[in-house]
C-alpha cells in the first residue's frame, strides 16, 4: 500500500493540461513555411522522395509528405518546418502549402456535416482500422490515450466493435488484402458515420503509392471527414484535429 | 569444391563466388549444418530469385561460433517437386512456404505448405486471403473461435483461429498477410536512395531504427563505404534507445492486459520521455528520418548527451521502483508465471530469434554472435531466461532496459566530436554483388539481403523481420492456456504484422 502511494507520488501529475496550446519539445517538424526565396525549383522537386513538392508556385503536399525534413536541410532559406502541429483539416486542398503563404491549416466548419457537430460534439467513438499501416500511426493513436495526452477526457475513444462506433479511423495505404475487412467494418458502423484518415499512408498511399498490392477504391466511394497528416501523426495533431472536427469554435 | 561461402556480417561478395550446388547436395549441406549444431547455427535467410526461366535459391546459415554466415545456392525450376528442408529441421518451414507461394515450387514432406502472406505477385492467384485453408477439427465437444483480422484494440490486422475445449486453447493458427503492401518490389522500383530509406523505416514503424540501420548497412556495404565512428555511434545509441522505449511501453501493455492500472500508467508515461528524446534529436518520436546511408543526418552533440543523461536520471529511479513493485506483486505474478510457456526444445526446433529465443534459454543475439558497430567493444552479454513464459519475457524486458541504459551511458561518456565529412563522391553499388546484414533490433534478428545486377542496379531486396521466425512461438505458447490469457501472451511477444507481411 505504502509502496503504491510512493509510486503515485513519484508519478505526479502527468497529463498535459492544455492540449490546444502545449509546446512540443525539440525539433518537431510541423506545418512548413515556404519563403519566396529563389532556388532551383527542379532540384527541390527532384529531391523529395515522396513527390510531395511541386513548382510554379513551389508547394508541399502534406498529404504526401513524410516530414523527413530533407528539403529544409538542403534549402534552409526556402523551406522551414515550424512546430505548428495543428495540421489536420477536412479539406484536402488545405494540405497543399504554397510558397509565400503562412496561414494555419484548419478544419473548415462550413464544410463539416451538420450531424457531426450535432451528435458528436461531446462524444466520439471511433473504430480504428489498420489497413497496411506500419504500426507507427497505430502507436501514436494509442499514445493519444496515454496518461499524458489523455484524449478520452474529451469523450473521444477508440472502441472494440464497429457496432459501438460513430466512425472509422483508417491508418495505412489500404492493401488489397485489407480492402474487404475494411468494407465490412465500415458497413457495420451505424449511420451517420465519420471517416478519418490518419497519416500520410492513409491520405495518399505514401511511399507505397503505385504498388499493385494496394486497393484504395474505398476512398472513391465515401467522403473523408478529416485528414490528419504525419508520418506518423503526432498525438497533439490527432487530438486537435478530432476536437476541431467535432466542436464548433465558440 | 567448397560447399558454401563463409561471409562476415555486412560483407559484400561477388555473386559468382557463391557455390551453386545440385539441389540434393544443397539440401544435405544446409540441413546438415543445422542438424550438426542446432544451438549455435540457424537459418538467417533462404529465398528464391527468378533467373531467366529458372529459380535460383540462396540459403544463408549463420554460425555463432565462427561468427560467419555460410552462403550457398542452387538452381531449380518452378515446376520442380523438391524434398523439403523442413522435413529435416522444422526451422525452415516458413522459408519454404514463402518459396512455394512465390514461385509455385512444390515441396514434399513439408507438414504445413500453406500460403504465407498472399503477396500480389504470388504464383497461384486463385488462392486468396479470404479462403485460407485453416486446420479444422471434427468434434462434438470442441469449438472454434475466430478473431480478426481487425482486433479489439488499436493494433494491426491478422486472423487468429483457435480450437478450444471450453475455455482451454488446444490449437491456434495464425493467418497473416493483411498488411502486405509489396515493399520488396517497391525497393526495386523506387530508385531514389531516399525513397528506399523511407521504405526501410516503414517496414515496421515500431522498429524504424532497426530496419533503417539494416538498410544502411546493406547499401553502404554494396557501395564499399565504411561508416565513420560518429555514424556508428549514433546508430548504436539509437538501437539501444529504441529497445528501451519499446520495452518500457511493452511492460505497460503487459500491465494493461492483467488489469494492473498502476503499472500500465507508470510504464506508459515513462516511455514518453524516451520517444520524445528521439524527437529532440531527429524530429520524430519514432526516429523516422534519423538514420540515412552515408550520412550523420542529426549529429549527436554534447548537449544532447547531457540532456539524455538528465532524462535517465529521472527515468531510472521511477522505472526501478515500479519494477520492484510489479515483480513481487502476487496478483501480477500469478498471471505472468507459467502462462504462455514455450520450451527450449520447441524454440530450438522452430528456430526463434531474439527475445523469443532468449526467454527459453536459447542464446540468439546478433549483438554478441555477429557484432557490428560499437557492439564489438561493448562486450555484450545477452540476458537469458529459462522458463519461456510471460514472466520470462517481462523479466527480459526489465533487465534489457537496465542493460541498454548502461550501454548508452557508457556511449555518451565519449561522444565522438568529429562528424562525417560531406560524402559528395559516393560510389554506386558494386555490380553482380551479394550482401547480407544482420542487426539485433529490439524484437530480435533483422536481416536484409541485396543482390545487384551487371549494371549495379538492385535485382533483389529481401527482408526478414524477426517476427518471421517468432509467430509460431506464440501459437505454441497459448496451447493448453485459457483463451482469456491470449492477450497477455500476445502482448508479451509483441510481434510485428507489417514486418512479416512486407
Amino acid at each position: 500500500m505504502l509502496n503504491n502511494i510512493k509510486i503515485l507520488y513519484h508519478n505526479g501529475k502527468q497529463f498535459i493540461p492544455d492540449v490546444r496550446n502545449a509546446k512540443v519539445p525539440g525539433i518537431f517538424r510541423g506545418r512548413p513555411i515556404i519563403s519566396s526565396a529563389k532556388v532551383d525549383a527542379d532540384e527541390l522537386v527532384e529531391l523529395c522522395p515522396m513527390g510531395a513538392i511541386s513548382k510554379n508556385p513551389v508547394s508541399i503536399d502534406l498529404g504526401k509528405c513524410t516530414f523527413c525534413g530533407e528539403c529544409a536541410l538542403r534549402f534552409p532559406d526556402k523551406i522551414r518546418f515550424t512546430t505548428d502541429y495543428k495540421i489536420a483539416t477536412n479539406e484536402r486542398e488545405q494540405l497543399i502549402v504554397k510558397e509565400g503563404v503562412d496561414k494555419p491549416i484548419e478544419v473548415n466548419p462550413a464544410k463539416v456535416r451538420k450531424e457531426i457537430h450535432k451528435l458528436f460534439h461531446s462524444s466520439l467513438k471511433l473504430r480504428q482500422v489498420s489497413a497496411g499501416g506500419d504500426n507507427s500511426c497505430e502507436w501514436e493513436l494509442n499514445a493519444s490515450n496515454n496518461v499524458q495526452f489523455d484524449i478520452s477526457r474529451f469523450g473521444i475513444e477508440f472502441v472494440a466493435s464497429p457496432r459501438h462506433a460513430d466512425g472509422i479511423a483508417i491508418t495505412g495505404p489500404i492493401t488489397v488484402n485489407m480492402a474487404e475487412p475494411l468494407q465490412l467494418c465500415y458497413d457495420a458502423v451505424p449511420e451517420p458515420k465519420v471517416v478519418v484518415l490518419v497519416g500520410t499512408d492513409a491520405i495518399s498511399g505514401g511511399i507505397y503509392s503505385g504498388s499493385p498490392a494496394l486497393d484504395r477504391s474505398f476512398l472513391d466511394k465515401y467522403p473523408v471527414d478529416l485528414y490528419i497528416p504525419g508520418n506518423p501523426a503526432h498525438p497533439l495533431t490527432i487530438i486537435n484535429g478530432l476536437l476541431d472536427l467535432t466542436r464548433k469554435k465558440k | 569444391m567448397e560447399k558454401y561461402l563463409p561471409i562476415h556480417n555486412n560483407q559484400t561478395v561477388d555473386i559468382d563466388a557463391i557455390p551453386v550446388l545440385p539441389y540434393e547436395i544443397f539440401r544435405e549441406v544446409n540441413t546438415g549444418l543445422i542438424l550438426e549444431d542446432p544451438e549455435s547455427r540457424h537459418c538467417v535467410q533462404y529465398f528464391g530469385m527468378r533467373q531467366n526461366s529458372k529459380v535460383k535459391l540462396f540459403c544463408c546459415i549463420a554460425d555463432d561460433k565462427t561468427q560467419m554466415i555460410n552462403v550457398s545456392a542452387t538452381v531449380v525450376s518452378e515446376s520442380d517437386t523438391l524434398s523439403a528442408f523442413t522435413d529435416a529441421h522444422l526451422s525452415f518451414h516458413n522459408f519454404e512456404r514463402e518459396i512455394h507461394e512465390n514461385f509455385g515450387i512444390q515441396f514434399i514432406n513439408h507438414p504445413w505448405l500453406k500460403p504465407l502472406r498472399y503477396p500480389f505477385n504470388r504464383a497461384d492467384k486463385s488462392k486468396t486471403i479470404a479462403n485460407y485453408p485453416f486446420f479444422t477439427i471434427d468434434s462434438e465437444e470442441l469449438h472454434e473461435v475466430g478473431v480478426g483480422p481487425i482486433h479489439a484494440g488499436v493494433i494491426e490486422p491478422g486472423h487468429f483461429r483457435f480450437i478450444c475445449n471450453g475455455e482451454q486453447i488446444l490449437h491456434l493458427e495464425i493467418q497473416l498477410g493483411f498488411q502486405h503492401r509489396g515493399v520488396e518490389q517497391l525497393m526495386l522500383q523506387k530508385k531514389k536512395l531516399l525513397q528506399r530509406a523511407t521504405l526501410a523505416e516503414g517496414l515496421a514503424g515500431d522498429t524504424a531504427v532497426g530496419h533503417s540501420v539494416a538498410f544502411a548497412n546493406v547499401w553502404e556495404s554494396l557501395c564499399s563505404y565504411k561508416p565513420t565512428p560518429d555514424i556508428e555511434f549514433s546508430r548504436t545509441l539509437a538501437l539501444e534507445l529504441e529497445r528501451m522505449a519499446i520495452h518500457t511501453g511493452d511492460l505497460s501493455a503487459i500491465c494493461t492486459d492483467i488489469a494492473y492500472q498502476l503499472g500500465s500508467a507508470v510504464y506508459g508515461r515513462l516511455r514518453t520521455p524516451l520517444v520524445n528524446f528521439f524527437q529532440e534529436w531527429g524530429g520524430n518520436r519514432l526516429a523516422k528520418g534519423l538514420i540515412r546511408p552515408f550520412k550523420n543526418q542529426f549529429p549527436f552533440t554534447l548537449a544532447l548527451g547531457e540532456r539524455l543523461d538528465n532524462i535517465f536520471n529521472e527515468y531510472e529511479p521511477d522505472f526501478t521502483e515500479m519494477s520492484a513493485e510489479l515483480f513481487r506483486l502476487p496478483s501480477a505474478l500469478s498471471r505472468l508465471e507459467r502462462t504462455g510457456t514455450v520450451s527450449f526444445d520447441d524454440v530450438l526446433a522452430i528456430g526463434t530469434v531474439g527475445m523469443s529465443a532468449r526467454m527459453s534459454g536459447l542464446n540468439r543475439d546478433v549483438r554478441s554472435s555477429h557484432p557490428f558497430y560499437f557492439y564489438n567493444t561493448l562486450n555484450h552479454k545477452p540476458i537469458i531466461k529459462h522458463h519461456g513464459d510471460v514472466y520470462s519475457r517481462a523479466q527480459i524486458r526489465r533487465e534489457e532496459v537496465w542493460q541498454s541504459m548502461g550501454y548508452i551511458r557508457n556511449l555518451i561518456s565519449q561522444i565522438p566530436t568529429e562528424t562525417a565529412k560531406n560524402n559528395s563522391s559516393i560510389s554506386k553499388p558494386k555490380p553482380n554483388a551479394f550482401c547480407l546484414t544482420m542487426v539485433e533490433g529490439w524484437r530480435g534478428e533483422i536481416s536484409h539481403c541485396a543482390i545487384t545486377d551487371e549494371s549495379g542496379e538492385l535485382a533483389l531486396y529481401k527482408v526478414k523481420d524477426p517476427s518471421f521466425h517468432n509467430w509460431l512461438a506464440l501459437a505454441l505458447a497459448v496451447r493448453n492456456n485459457e483463451i482469456s490469457d491470449f492477450p497477455i501472451c500476445n502482448k508479451s511477444f509483441n510481434l510485428s504484422y507489417c514486418g512479416f507481411d512486407l
